[in-house]
């Protein structure tokens, strides 16, 4: 003890789990929140600790899980982004009700931005609709502390809570002093009663009721009540702020003179805002900002609208991250400063994101493109939505409704008469996750497209976790592993063939068969099988192909570049021709098969080469 | 530089450290918390993660002292490193008026109006060194040899202190570590 370790967001609130004595932590990886559940079986293993600890295959298994442990009586935690807690939502919404026997908490690591999800939306929002109190730290060492206070909350009130970081907290590091790690020392006990636990809609009626109660005694609770950031001196004006806002505030603060008047607080519970809270400010303040991401959750809570700015009145912009440079105007306006100018923001990032060189999915996008041109290519979350670049990827929706707007795009062409050709992508773990339903349906209403799983033996996006399909399991043990094929036979496709896409015209062939197989006889299915080539780059294992040499023979055509888009294909503006970037090529070899003059060639001397 | 900088408790930095994916911005950065936390100076730093690490650009912000905020706001960097030439126009505008500016440049960077600016070509550098993964080492000893923590707005810690936080970070004899503390040297011989 009284060690400073440097930690992240998502490793401080796994520390604290730990420390706590979660007994039991499920997640599905997502970022921001991926590292979450690496770090608690990082600590448990460290300590010794009888955990329970996986990845489940999608957030709404993840979050029964852990829920159900809470409910027998042991501490219990469910990590994921905001998007995930959609997909749980179902459970989250009744658990509130139901309520726990220990503690239990939920984090919803929300993205303001957004710098990798499909929205900004805010899960307070969400445990607002669940009648489920929210604690949203500034930073990694807040995110750690009130990891633990949200257990006392949790168990004080017989209640989940909600802990919401955003990017800024998640992946932000600090140092921070680490506390022993509590050996968990409770037994697994779950006590029948059924009114409760399979409360019917007469019962649930009641539990509302003791939901609203609890809810109001939680807007009183001390341990969470905002706290004023700079005592001593009364004021007519006041700043209210919570997350990673508060923190940005506080430094320009100390940096304004002209906030030198105002009173500044910090909310740690934004839902339910405190009522005394709430009380003090509209008796206290003519006028108050209130500075939080993403959402208004604050701000509508304040009931005197005369005195409230913030994202509802136009003080604050209505959407979007606020950067300390939005900030800094806000509050500069606020405290009476003359225009401060425009809030500035970095110019778009003009070098786009791209799959990595010897990466198998765009062997994949580039084989769907020659396959089935002119088609229709819905797609999914993951790495793979880059197939973007390659003019492979018309739609990303959310996870696994690639698969459900193929059929969709289906239903609506053939309504039409005219039906169309459509090459359906998605990842393995993404295909695990969300996939199954869609997929059934689609077999069972006649949807005639091709999918194609990409299946690399990975969630490569956030990092590398295992999926079903690879018999590893959080802590790397070796688990079940689900058989792909098998469920895809299962869900009563007839056409089920795998095959490696980076031996491309074999792979483009295979395409054209299960397209004409889609057309006539309803839904095929390709599983595109290659390791990840991140997973296979630090594993420092080749792929079983050749470097490439560019001949003589290019025409500087650019086809390579702009239609199989390899970082290790160089366009080089002065010579007119292609070069290889020797330093990233992972000499996999499939751009041999892209050049249309046959100007890419394996090296000499590599022949046989492994 | 401030009054009474010499005392842990006063030193402030912000730096900002920008790239590419794959560049290894993170590592930097973590590197410098690593030697902040063993200075006992407090640290908060801001990383990139997800979509962006995939060949796009990245940026990571590392305050050291006295902070809460995880990010440098526009205008308040006292230090912008660059592994990519070509973001300097992109995040130029962190740097404070008199900010230190230290770029990844093959040809040399030219320089940019009210800022110090220092240049090596740490790709070739790392390269040479048989190390390509190295030239985020090159560009940090580069930058501590030519601007030094005496400097105001240099860095906060000295070569024996980062050395300490490179080895740290690989097993004592493993290849690794040799190869990173030689691009970090390589840095330092370019810097001085």
């Amino acid at each position: 003890m009284g060690d400073r370790i440097l930690m992240s967001g998502n490793e401080a609130v796994a520390r604290a789990l730990v420390e706590a004595g979660c007994a039991v932590a499920a997640s599905y990886p997502g970022t921001p929140a991926s590292e979450i559940l690496s770090s608690v079986d990082r600590w448990r293993k460290a300590s010794g600790a009888a955990m329970h600890v996986e990845w489940a295959v999608n957030e709404k298994v993840a979050l029964e899980i852990a829920y159900t442990a809470a409910v027998s009586g042991l501490r219990a935690a469910a990590a994921m982004k905001q998007v995930g807690l959609n997909v749980a939502s179902d459970p989250f919404l009744s658990a509130a009700y139901l309520g726990v026997t220990a503690g239990f908490l939920v984090v919803s690591a929300d993205d303001p931005g957004p710098h990798s999800s499909q929205t900004e939306q805010d899960s307070r929002m969400l445990a607002m609709a669940a009648k489920i109190p929210v604690l949203d730290p500034a930073s990694p060492a807040q995110a750690m502390e009130w990891t633990r206070r949200g257990f006392d909350l949790s168990e004080a009130f017989g209640v989940p809570v909600l802990l919401r970081p955003t990017t800024r907290v998640c992946h932000a590091i600090q140092d921070i002093e680490a506390g022993p790690i509590r050996v968990p020392a409770r037994e697994a006990r779950f006590v029948k009663d059924p009114a409760r636990w399979a409360a019917t809609p007469v019962f649930r009626r009641m539990l509302h009721d003791r939901l609203a109660e609890k809810i109001a005694a939680i807007a009183a609770w001390p341990a969470t009540a905002p706290i004023r950031a700079n005592p001593g001196f009364p004021s007519r004006t006041a700043v209210v702020a919570s997350g990673v806002a508060f923190a940005h505030v506080r430094e320009i603060f100390r940096e304004l003179d002209a906030a030198g008047g105002i009173a500044l607080y910090q909310v740690v519970q934004p839902y339910p805002l405190h009522a005394g809270f709430i009380d003090h400010l509209v008796e206290t303040y003519d006028s108050i900002l209130v500075l939080e991401e993403s959402a208004p959750v604050i701000e509508m809570q304040i009931a005197d609208r005369r005195r409230v700015r913030g994202r509802m009145t136009g003080a604050v912009p209505a959407t979007g991250e606020l950067s300390p440079e939005i900030l800094f105007r806000v509050v500069s306006r606020f405290a009476g400063l003359e225009e401060v100018g425009e809030a500035w923001h970095p110019q778009p990032e003009r070098r786009r994101p791209t799959l990595c060189p010897g990466c198998a999915h765009r062997s994949a996008f580039y084989a769907i493109r020659k396959a089935a041109p002119g088609g229709i290519y819905p797609s999914d979350i993951g790495c793979y939505t880059l197939g973007i670049n390659l003019g492979a990827v018309d739609t990303v929706l959310c996870m696994g409704a690639s698969i459900s707007q193929a059929a969709g795009f289906h239903y609506a062409h053939r309504l039409s008469g005219k039906p169309a050709d459509i090459v359906a992508t998605i990842g393995d773990s993404t295909f695990f996750h969300a996939g199954i339903p869609p997929l059934i349906d689609a077999v069972v209403q006649g949807a005639r497209f091709v999918l194609v799983i990409l299946d690399n033996g990975t969630t490569a996006m956030t990092g590398n976790q295992p999926t079903p399909g690879t018999g590893i399991g959080a802590g790397g043990e070796k688990t079940e592993a689900v058989d792909m094929e098998g469920i895809v036979r299962a869900c009563g496709v007839r056409f089920c063939r795998t095959a490696n896409p980076d031996r491309l015209p074999e792979f483009v062939a295979l395409l054209k068969e299960a397209l004409a197989y889609s057309r006539e006889d309803g839904v095929a299915v390709v599983i595109a099988r290659a390791p990840c080539a991140t997973a296979v780059r630090s594993a420092a294992a080749g792929r079983s192909s050749a470097a490439v040499a560019v001949s003589a023979e290019c025409n500087g055509c650019r086809h390579c570049v702009d239609r199989f888009e390899c970082p290790a294909l160089v366009y080089d503006e002065q010579a007119k021709r292609v070069r290889i970037d020797g330093m990233i090529c992972t000499g996999c070899g499939v751009c041999i098969h892209v050049c249309p003059v046959g100007a890419l060639r394996q090296a000499p001397g590599e022949e046989g080469a492994s | 530089m401030s009054p009474g900088e010499g005392t842990p408790s006063q030193i402030r930095r912000r730096i900002v450290l920008s790239g590419v994916g794959g560049q290894g911005v993170l590592f930097l950065s973590r590197l410098l918390a690593e030697a902040a936390v063993s200075r006992g100076l407090p640290v908060i730093a801001s990383e990139t993660h997800g979509m962006a690490q995939r060949g796009g650009v990245v940026v990571s912000h590392l305050k050291v002292g006295s902070f809460d905020s995880p990010l440098v706001r526009a205008g308040g960097a006292d230090l912008l490193l660059v592994l990519k030439e070509e973001n300097v126009p992109l995040h130029l505008p962190f740097l404070r008026e008199g900010g230190i500016l230290v770029v990844n440049a093959p040809g040399g960077y030219r320089g940019s109006p009210g800022a110090r600016a220092g240049s090596v070509d740490a790709d070739a550098a790392a390269l040479s060194a048989g190390y390509p993964q190295g030239a985020n080492l090159v560009l940090l000893g580069f930058a501590l040899a030519r601007f030094g923590r005496e400097t105001a707005g240099g860095l906060f810690c000295t070569v024996d202190e980062l050395r300490d936080a490179v080895s740290k970070r690989y097993g004592a004899g493993s290849a690794r570590r040799a190869a990173a503390l030689a691009a970090l040297d390589l840095g330092i011989a370019r810097g001085t």
